[in-house]
């Protein structure tokens, strides 16, 4: 059986465009090395209808690159991305508006020249979700569901505060009438005052509309609070995946741990935090990852084994998965 | 609702625009010229192309002089008897005649040309963009020259020889800009609706371009007026019966050294009041769309 969302062993690289320097090289019989970065590297994932799944992870390490694929922005270099068993992409061309996306920072994500009305009515018109001459009222009501003065329609994104162009993007995005809203990190740039005002109406919103959610974050405490399930992603991949509960009690990856630990907010009992140091040494860069699993070298767990060959995501209970060969027990939690 | 609360871009420019009382001084002045010019028959004693109206006794008089018509010739008379100030309005119509063709042409086709090689990115975009370069890298002058020679004389060879070689300064522009706007959210947010590549680069990439282009219009409108006079006056312009401003320069020239100076000084000091004010108002507009000179 289809699952509602499935992203399907999702490989994303970037190469950085070829010199002619490198060509020239290349011809005189030097060996010019081929760096891409795989900034998403065989990921997985499913989502249910009307949940939301969370990914968080630290900055760089494909979060957004994986987002983008699942909205159909970016074409993944290899994998499928299927929406009710349909790829949401085919031949690097977007085949749904089913799947919009609020995007980080609303003072890039609008079009400095457009009315904030007209840049709410251009994707349904164009779609025929609406007629123009309906347009205006369309646009008048998705401005009064987001908490926005319908008046406010005629003016220009700079006359807006951060806040408030969030609100924009979003009315934009559900103006589209998706069944799949990917968030991207959508309350990162906002001041933290009006980080919950966006986030309670993105909750009353997803609960009115049924949505379905891929929310990206970097703040675990406002993934916690969101999210139905959370993915964590470290250089590429998945590490670890359960029920929001289950992973936030008992994380049972390292970096999971190493993450939950570094929330100032968060307090664990000492003993679990004596073991680690929350997140020693350095990322490995993403243009020349070890080999094994990404996170041995800086692993308190570290064994020979993680060094050489990287472990596969495994379903251990309850629908978790985890991508580790010494899982830290979680049946305390259980 | 009402649209007074609503800050458009071009309102909020306009309000810092006057702030600049220089510029808005140009700005009065370019479109004062402008309505002259076009209003010249309406201004002036005499019509300078109807040859049947010249004497040549009323040749090289100074200015005050009343001539065989019975009026004052205020700035005096040219080599073949005409009314300089006449002369001169209808001199400036042709220029802003020329300049505003060229320019809008040239904005019109090489905008075309840059967004197009952004757009379409690959072998595409680096021949055209190569193309570009290597005509950017010749004097317009030049170029302008050898096309004229070539086309002959006349309005329209003129203009397309200033557009020939003017909107590589307006593609390579365009290009940049385009590049620059397109690596940006809202653009991917257009792109992600799903909207159709080339309604996103009409709707959205081409009103963010414009503010460079719009700096580079004035500046080439500016700079195809001086480009007019100088081909006029080296002869190679505008046919001697619709003289331009450089051509009444060039005629005048001659008399310079013997104390006639109105017939070149005049013209020229037109031709300069007008480039002048075109590149202060650019150089504002220039100065508002930049964000580093920005308070
Ligand atoms: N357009 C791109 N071209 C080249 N590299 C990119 C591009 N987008 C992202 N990357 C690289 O992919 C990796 C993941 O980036 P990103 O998905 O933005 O991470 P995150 O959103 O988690 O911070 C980074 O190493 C980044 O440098
Ligand atoms: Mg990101």
């Amino acid at each position: 059986m289809d699952a509602f969302f499935e992203v399907e062993n999702v490989v994303r690289e970037f190469r950085p465009p070829v010199t002619l320097g490198d060509k020239i090289a290349a011809r005189l019989g030097a060996k010019v090395e081929m760096r891409s970065v795989k900034a998403v590297n065989d990921v997985s994932l499913t989502l249910e209808k009307g949940k939301t799944l969370g990914l968080v992870g630290e900055s760089g390490c494909g979060k957004s690159t994986l987002g983008k694929v699942a909205a159909g922005i970016l074409a993944p270099t290899a994998g499928t991305v299927l929406l009710d068993g349909k790829p949401v992409m085919t031949d690097g061309r977007k085949q749904t508006t089913r799947v919009q996306t609020v995007f980080q920072d609303p003072f890039a994500s609008l079009d400095p020249r457009m009315k904030v009305g007209d840049a709410v009515a251009e994707g349904p018109i164009e779609h025929g979700l609406v007629t123009r001459a309906d347009a205006r009222a369309y646009v008048l009501d998705w401005f009064a569901r987001v908490g926005l003065d319908p008046s406010y329609a005629n003016r220009y994104p700079h006359q807006f505060s951060g806040g408030q162009r969030q609100r924009i993007a979003i009315a934009r995005a559900l103006a589209m009438q998706p069944d799949l809203l990917i968030c991207d990190e959508p309350v990162a740039s906002l001041d933290v005052s009006i980080q919950a005002q966006v986030i309670n109406l993105f909750l009353d919103l997803r609960r009115d509309l049924d949505l379905t959610c891929l929310f990206i974050s970097h703040d675990l405490s406002v993934v916690r609070h969101v999210s139905d399930r959370v993915a964590v992603m470290y250089l590429g991949r998945i590490v670890e995946e359960a029920p929001t509960e289950a992973l936030f009690e008992a994380p049972a990856h390292p970096y999971t741990r190493a993450l939950i630990a570094s929330i100032p907010k968060l307090v664990l009992n000492r003993e679990t935090l004596v073991e680690f140091d929350p997140i020693a040494g350095e990322i490995p860069s993403p243009l020349s990852p070890p080999p094994g699993c990404y996170f041995a070298p800086r692993c308190p767990l570290a064994a020979d084994r993680c060094r050489e060959t990287a472990p596969d995501l495994r379903t251990t209970e309850n629908g978790r998965r985890v991508a580790c060969y010494f899982p830290v027990s979680t049946r305390g939690a259980d | 609702m009402s649209a007074s609360d609503t800050q458009s871009p071009l309102r909020l420019f306009w309000r810092e625009f006057s702030e600049n009382k220089f510029a808005v001084g140009s700005l009065v002045v370019v479109v004062l010229l402008a309505v002259v010019a076009f209003l010249a028959p309406l201004l002036v004693p005499q019509d300078p192309y109807n040859l049947e109206l010249l004497s040549l006794l009323d040749a090289r008089r100074p200015p005050g002089f009343v001539g065989s018509g019975g009026y004052v010739h205020v700035l005096g008379t040219d080599p073949q008897g005409r009314d300089l100030l006449s002369a001169i309005f209808y001199g400036l119509r042709i220029s802003i005649i020329i300049g505003l063709a060229a320019g809008a042409i040239a904005l019109v086709l090489g905008t075309i040309v840059g967004i197009f090689a952004a757009y379409a990115g690959g072998w595409i975009e680096t021949v055209l963009m190569r193309v570009i370069d290597l005509q950017l890298s010749f004097p317009a002058i030049l170029l302008a020259l050898v096309l004229v020679a070539l086309l002959g004389q006349g309005k329209g060879q003129l203009i397309a020889a200033l557009v020939a070689a003017q909107y590589a300064y307006f593609a390579r522009t365009a290009y940049g800009a385009a590049k620059a706007e397109r690596r940006k959210d809202y653009v991917e947010a257009a792109l992600a609706t799903p909207l159709a590549g080339y309604k996103v680069a009409v709707r959205h990439l081409l009103p963010n371009c414009m503010p460079p282009l719009i700096v580079v219009a004035t500046v080439q409108i500016a700079n195809a007026i001086s480009l007019e006079a100088t081909l006029s006056f080296l002869g190679l312009g505008l046919p001697v019966t619709e003289p331009s401003l450089g051509m009444l320069i060039s005629n005048g020239f001659p008399y310079m050294m013997s104390g006639r100076y109105w017939i070149s000084v005049f013209p020229g000091i037109a031709l300069i009041i007008l480039i002048v004010a075109i590149n202060v108002v650019g150089d504002q507009i220039r100065d508002q769309f930049n964000p580093r000179l920005r308070k």
